[in-house]
């Protein structure tokens, strides 16, 4: 009796899961099938859900129309350009917040958990201005630096977690066998530090995808990734929606799967460690 | 003794650049913007920068457009707030029952979140909510009701459910994953004690759930109030003034009418918005990096 209950509870939940699951899903799924139709079929009504003429053309377009490739390699550039530069300064520093706390510790990642907080259009005068003033406008170098400052207290913050996890008795029993700082880092924290440093890498790499704040305001074309060229499609010229859905579902293909990837690494990473 | 006093010196080293660049990074435009807020400024009008005091900030406060942006932006953050949470645990409490195909389920329940906001955007309001073509429109006949020109008749409405849609995801995802480290001995030890699914969930889960929905809340909070990628591609802030957030407002006055001063006096009230709301998260970490 009680197995047949919860069997037949589990079927329910299953209905009711896939059901929900569906629901959110279904503008991206959406999306991916209206990549594959024409634009006279993408505006049907009815609308046709499966049984419609695929054709990849679509994606060709795209390409010869609007060089989706020069700005995928930009988000490329930018999302991991702005990462490497966060691990490079972010590390060391967490590597010593979880090893060496001092009595400032706390306070250093509480502030630096707050520069977070700062909303960006708080400093936009003054970064656009900046930029122009520089010739940093529409150049990815500018960029890389705005999205590595905006994401280095998470990049700190995520690694300072990870490192705190690691025993410190291996560390103890290091320093006992004369092993020194350099050593240390490279033989027994490195390889334990790994999984924690992947995690943060793929969560940033997300974020810096994906931000749309600076790469709209501070891009116009040279510089522009994907999310600059996806924004281009919000004037339309006549049918244009086939268009659009290839160049949407190419521009969050990649990270979609990165971000599956990352799932719980999310968590932590977004709450700053609050909940894990 | 020496050794730990060397590590210390070698800490300090090690942590100096990210503090003196995320120092320079916070103080330096923001001491810009401040001093912008003080002077009569328009890009327009080159050479003519002069200090005038507060009173970017009497202009900024009393125009209309104000009041109107801060209503929006307290409106948008409230209700995608409201749905996300009342959403996010029945999404989550749904996901943590045992069922077939939970991995697969899990996944398109958080895809949306990593999708970029212009791409949603766009896909929103062309594939979704187009009074004719979209797919609401067509859902809305089949019951035999006039479609709604949802960016037209209820801007803010379409950008709530757009943005709701965005982090719905990530609330149920956090939620989620309190409610897994929820001790299964506590829930069968009540159930044993005679305790009902809703006493249970009530007593229990609720208040385990309560840290990280308050983490739900304040995270997204910071989030939402600086929502403008939405806004941009798909209403540019209208029609009128009705999906302009204070966000949107400062980005327009500084970059559409090239009013330096006055978009920086607005910069600085929205850090002040969400400095209020900060004061509070950081409070919240900082008792969980005690414990």
């Amino acid at each position: 009796m009680a197995i047949q209950a919860s069997t037949s509870s589990k079927v329910v939940a299953t209905v009711a899961a896939w059901l929900v699951g569906f629901v959110i899903f279904f503008p991206i799924l959406w999306m991916v099938l209206t990549s594959f139709k024409s634009e006279l079929d993408a505006f049907a009504i009815p609308p046709k859900f499966l049984f419609f003429h695929w054709t990849t053309e679509n994606y060709g377009i795209v390409q010869s129309r609007s060089d989706y490739f020069g700005h995928a390699l930009n988000s490329i550039i930018l999302s991991f350009g702005s990462t490497l530069l966060g691990l490079i300064v972010a590390i060391p520093a967490a590597w010593a917040m979880a090893f060496a706390p001092s009595k400032r510790t706390r306070g250093t990642l509480m502030w630096m958990l707050s520069t977070k907080m700062m909303p960006p259009v708080g400093v936009l005068v003054p970064i656009y201005l900046l930029f122009r003033d520089s010739n940093l406008l529409d150049t990815r170098g500018g960029l890389i630096f705005i999205e590595f400052m905006g994401n280095l207290p998470i990049i700190v913050w995520m690694l300072y977690t990870y490192f705190k996890e690691i025993p410190k008795d291996i560390l103890e029993a290091s320093r006992m066998d004369g092993a020194t700082i350099g050593k240390e880092l490279f033989y027994v924290l490195a390889p334990m530090a790994v999984p924690g440093i992947a995690s943060t890498i793929l969560l940033n790499i997300i974020l810096a995808w994906n931000e749309a704040f600076w790469t709209l305001n501070l891009t116009t074309v040279h510089a522009a990734p994907l999310t600059m060229f996806i924004a281009s499609y919000s004037s339309p010229e006549g049918l244009f929606w086939a268009k659009l859905s290839a160049a949407s579902t190419l521009a969050i293909a990649p990270i979609l799967v990165l971000g599956w990837f990352s799932q719980k690494q999310l968590v932590r990473g977004l709450t700053f460690g609050a909940v894990k | 003794m020496a050794a730990t006093a060397q590590i210390r010196t070698v800490g300090r080293i090690l942590v100096a650049p990210s503090v003196i660049l995320l120092f320079l990074w916070m103080i330096v435009p923001l001491g810009m913007t401040i001093w912008f807020s003080l002077l009569r400024y328009n890009l327009l009008d080159p050479g003519t920068e002069s200090f005038i005091g507060l009173k970017n900030y009497g202009y900024f406060l009393a125009d209309p457009a104000f009041f109107t942006a801060l209503t929006n932006t307290l409106v948008l953050v409230g209700s995608v707030l409201g749905i996300t949470v009342v959403l996010g645990i029945l999404v989550a409490l749904l996901m943590d029952q045992p069922f077939f195909g939970r991995a697969i389920v899990r996944l398109m329940v958080i895809a949306p979140f990593f999708v970029m906001p212009t791409v949603s955007a766009l896909v929103w309001k062309n594939l979704l909510m187009h009074p004719v073509s979209g797919l609401f429109a067509w859902i809305t006949r089949l019951f035999g009701l006039t479609p709604v020109d949802w960016f037209a008749d209820v801007p803010l409405l379409s950008i709530i459910l757009l943005v709701a849609w965005q982090w719905l995801p990530f609330a149920t995802l956090i939620l989620l994953t309190a409610l897994q480290s929820l001790d299964e001995e506590q829930k069968d030890a009540a159930k044993m004690d005679g305790a009902g699914a809703i006493s249970r969930f009530i007593y229990i889960v609720v208040p385990h759930l309560a840290r990280a929905i308050t983490v739900v809340i304040l995270m997204e909070t910071i989030f939402l109030l600086t929502v403008f990628a939405e806004i941009f591609v798909t209403t540019g802030g209208g029609p009128g003034l009705q999906t302009t957030n204070i966000a949107f407002l400062v980005y327009a006055q500084a970059l559409l009418q090239y009013d330096i001063g006055g978009a920086s006096a607005g910069g600085i009230v929205a850090v002040v918005l969400a400095n209020i709301v900060a004061i509070f998260l950081v409070r919240l970490v900082g008792k969980n990096l005690e414990a």
